[in-house]
């Protein structure tokens, strides 16, 4: 059984069509990147499997290790053990950084049957994934995310990750707006996680992070649809020639398909 | 509105029995201020809607309601244990039970020289100057009829003296304690503190009540005078059943350079009105408005608030935050005078408020009234809901909905806590307005898990 199986996905948000059959599986341990030009539906896939409610589910199914990850609300997906470090992270005046992954990590251990952890029990952990980001300890009390930087949001994605340890982790347009510094310091965090319990799938639109986390498979979308999976020489295949080639392929399918 | 006849026979009835009972004790000029006070408050009534300041409060509940004074519950000493209402590290407890001072409940440690904490009913006995001097002398009887009739009965409350150059930083306690007898009681709790010049203190009312929910009243007022140079730290905290109506004024006289912060915190009550009415009365004084409320179910809460600039070279601030739920109200009257000498005034008004149902209400209003041609006045209110992509951030994290609902509640409430010093007092409200928040709203949705339990602990790492 595959960690995560997505049969003939098909959703729609603001009365369109974006995901118009989507199949996909992922195994333990395996990295998958999710490529595609603006507006193919990488985001909506990714906002689907974190649970996000504005979207409507019009057909398919989605297996999280065999459950129906679906039927789930976006906490008891978090529980079960999905991860996505967001595009664009939001920021929560007025609740501390530590305290708010003290509390996340609770939630999870509390619905998994583990012990909760207090202030002294979590404050070595939180230390030590703070280290893995090159972070500074300041973060602990600051404010969620308010007055980040860009980069340091983006660092702040992972650090989460990091210290909830998903069992599916995506990560959306992780690499948006960072510099090349932040950037290996992101994908250094991203693969120190990478693990044989553990799936990752990337979504990008540039092939630029994919140098540094290395994928198993890498899929093209294209119009709500994956047109193209490869290896991760396909993302330098993308990066030489561009998406107008695959989106030309995928026109001359489509009508065949439709 | 006239007092309607037969809650008139009750009051005259009330006053006259008090009057005669304490006959004994009561210093002529304490009878004088009691009778003006009577006689002002039979003359106006109770106030309309029709009135400015009560435009969107109606107290047509409590104008209707016949309340006696709860002379028989005297000394029947509650057996609930005060343990949930002690404050940790506070300097002195006072408890007052339907608004007597109780010394078996009440707990004053050593205070140092030149501070004075005690039962305003044993001053006036004792025949204490200071009182004589002070007492009515600022709280305006003629402007609020809630205020006359606080005055007409004054009969106990706390009495707090810190003398010139004093520093008293732990904070004084002042337990309020409504018993909820057969019938509807009300009570006239009156305070008066006096920090004189360069002095410090810190004080704290707290409005409870035990026993049965039996509509009460519970009509507080306190004059607090601030020297030069003096600093004083007010709060106040309103937690009392949800059949209670709680009127309360807190009158600032403020010196030179004097710094007072008041910190209102109404999180129970049926019907609410804290009026806050400071006076910069000395140059260079700065003052401090900070509150939150928290209503549901049909709560009404108005926030009341006189500010006066009476002197140059003041700044006030006034920050309000409120939580509104169900079918509750709130109300932020925020009035700023500026008097013509008072050049060079800095007033600032933010009032900010989440709403979390659709019938839950607001009123804000700002009111300026400038007298004098070189100030700055700002004012700003926002009205919003629980921001949807937060909510789901904190989801998205493992956090059950109704924990990240209350987590960014929290985070709001925060705000005003946050402008609180560091302290006793800080902490015992900040307790206070978790155990309110962890009251389920009515809108709340149930968590995927059975959620046992109170929520955790709410510390910070760090």
């Amino acid at each position: 059984m595959s960690l995560l199986e997505i049969k003939n996905l098909h959703v729609r948000a603001s009365g369109h069509e974006i995901l118009k059959g989507i199949d996909l599986a992922v195994n333990a341990g395996e990295v998958h990147s999710i490529m595609g030009p603006n507006g193919s539906g990488k985001s909506t896939l990714a906002q689907v499997l974190s649970r996000r409610e504005s979207y409507e589910v019009t057909g398919g199914e989605i297996l999280l290790d065999g459950k129906d990850l679906l039927a789930m609300k976006p906490d008891q997906a978090a529980c079960e053990g999905v991860f996505m470090a967001f595009q664009y992270p939001v920021e929560i005046p007025g609740i501390g950084n530590a305290y708010f992954m003290r509390t996340a990590l609770n939630a999870i251990r509390k619905y998994r049957g583990h012990d909760e952890l207090d202030a002294i029990d979590f404050l070595p952990l939180f230390r030590e994934k703070l280290k893995l980001l090159e972070m500074d300890e300041k973060m602990m009390s600051r404010s969620v995310n308010e007055g980040f930087s860009g980069g340091e949001k983006k660092r702040n994605e992972i650090l989460q990750m990091a210290v909830l340890e998903p069992r599916l982790a995506i990560l959306d347009e992780t690499d948006s707006g960072l510099d090349i510094d932040a950037m290996r310091i992101v994908a250094h965090g991203v693969n120190a996680m990478r693990s044989p319990d553990r799936a990752m799938i990337v979504v990008t639109h540039y092939q630029r992070l994919l140098n540094y986390i290395v994928p198993d498979f890498v899929h093209v979308l294209v119009d709500g649809r994956i047109v193209r999976s490869g290896g991760a020489e396909l993302a330098h295949e993308l990066e030489s020639r561009g998406y107008g080639w695959v989106e030309a392929e995928a026109r001359q399918v489509a009508p065949a398909s439709a | 509105m006239a007092v309607e006849s037969a809650q008139l026979e009750t009051y005259l009835e009330t006053f006259t029995d008090l009057a005669k009972e304490t006959a004994q004790e009561t210093p002529p000029w304490l009878r004088d201020l009691r009778d003006r006070a009577f006689a002002r408050f039979c003359e106006v009534g109770f106030p309309t809607t029709r009135d400015e300041d009560w435009r969107f409060t109606n107290i047509a509940a409590v104008a209707r309601t016949s309340f006696r004074l709860p002379r028989d519950n005297r000394d029947r000493l509650p057996q609930t244990d005060l343990a949930a209402w002690r404050m940790e590290g506070a300097a002195a407890q006072l408890a007052f039970v339907d608004g007597r001072f109780m010394p078996q409940l009440s707990s004053v440690g050593a205070l140092p020289a030149g501070v004075t904490v005690s039962s305003l009913h044993d001053e006036i006995v004792r025949g204490t100057p200071l009182i004589a001097e002070h007492l009515g002398r600022y709280l305006d009887i003629d402007r609020d009829p809630f205020s006359a009739l606080n005055t007409a009965y004054i009969e106990d409350g706390a009495y707090v003296h810190v003398r010139s150059g004093i520093v008293l930083e732990r904070p004084i306690h002042l337990l309020f304690i409504g018993t909820g007898g057969e019938s509807p009681a009300m009570t006239h709790p009156r305070n008066l503190i006096i920090v004189e010049e360069e002095a410090q203190a810190s004080i704290l009312e707290d409005y409870v009540s035990i026993g049965a929910e039996t509509p009460a009243l519970s009509n507080a007022a306190t004059e607090l005078v601030a020297g030069n140079n003096g600093n004083v730290i007010h709060t106040m905290i309103e937690r009392e059943h949800l059949s209670s109506f709680n009127f309360s004024t807190l009158r600032i006289e403020q010196a030179r350079t004097a710094n007072v912060a008041s910190h209102s915190v109404l999180l129970g009550g049926a019907l609410v009105r804290n009026n806050v009415h400071p006076v910069l009365n000395g140059e260079g004084g700065e003052c401090l408005i900070n509150g939150l409320f928290v209503g549901s179910g049909r709560q009404h809460l108005d926030n009341y608030m006189l500010v006066e600039h009476a002197k140059p070279h003041c700044a006030s601030r006034q920050f309000y935050n409120g939580i509104l739920d169900g079918h509750s109200h709130g109300v932020f009257h925020g009035r700023i005078i500026v008097h013509r000498d008072a050049q060079k005034t800095d007033a600032k008004q933010t009032n900010r408020n989440l709403l979390l149902s659709d019938d839950a209400q607001i009123d804000t209003k700002p009111q300026l009234e400038i007298y004098a041609d070189d100030v700055k006045c700002t004012h700003g209110a926002t009205i919003g809901q629980i921001e949807e992509n937060a909510l789901f951030y904190l989801r998205s994290r493992g956090i059950g909905e109704s924990d990240a609902r209350r987590l960014l509640l929290q985070a709001f409430a925060g705000e005003c806590l946050d402008r609180m010093k560091p302290g006793a007092a800080r902490d015992y409200a900040e307790a206070a307005i978790r155990a309110r928040l962890l009251i389920p709203g009515e809108d709340a949705s149930t968590d995927h898990r059975s959620e046992g339990g109170p929520g955790r602990r709410w510390e910070e790492v760090g």
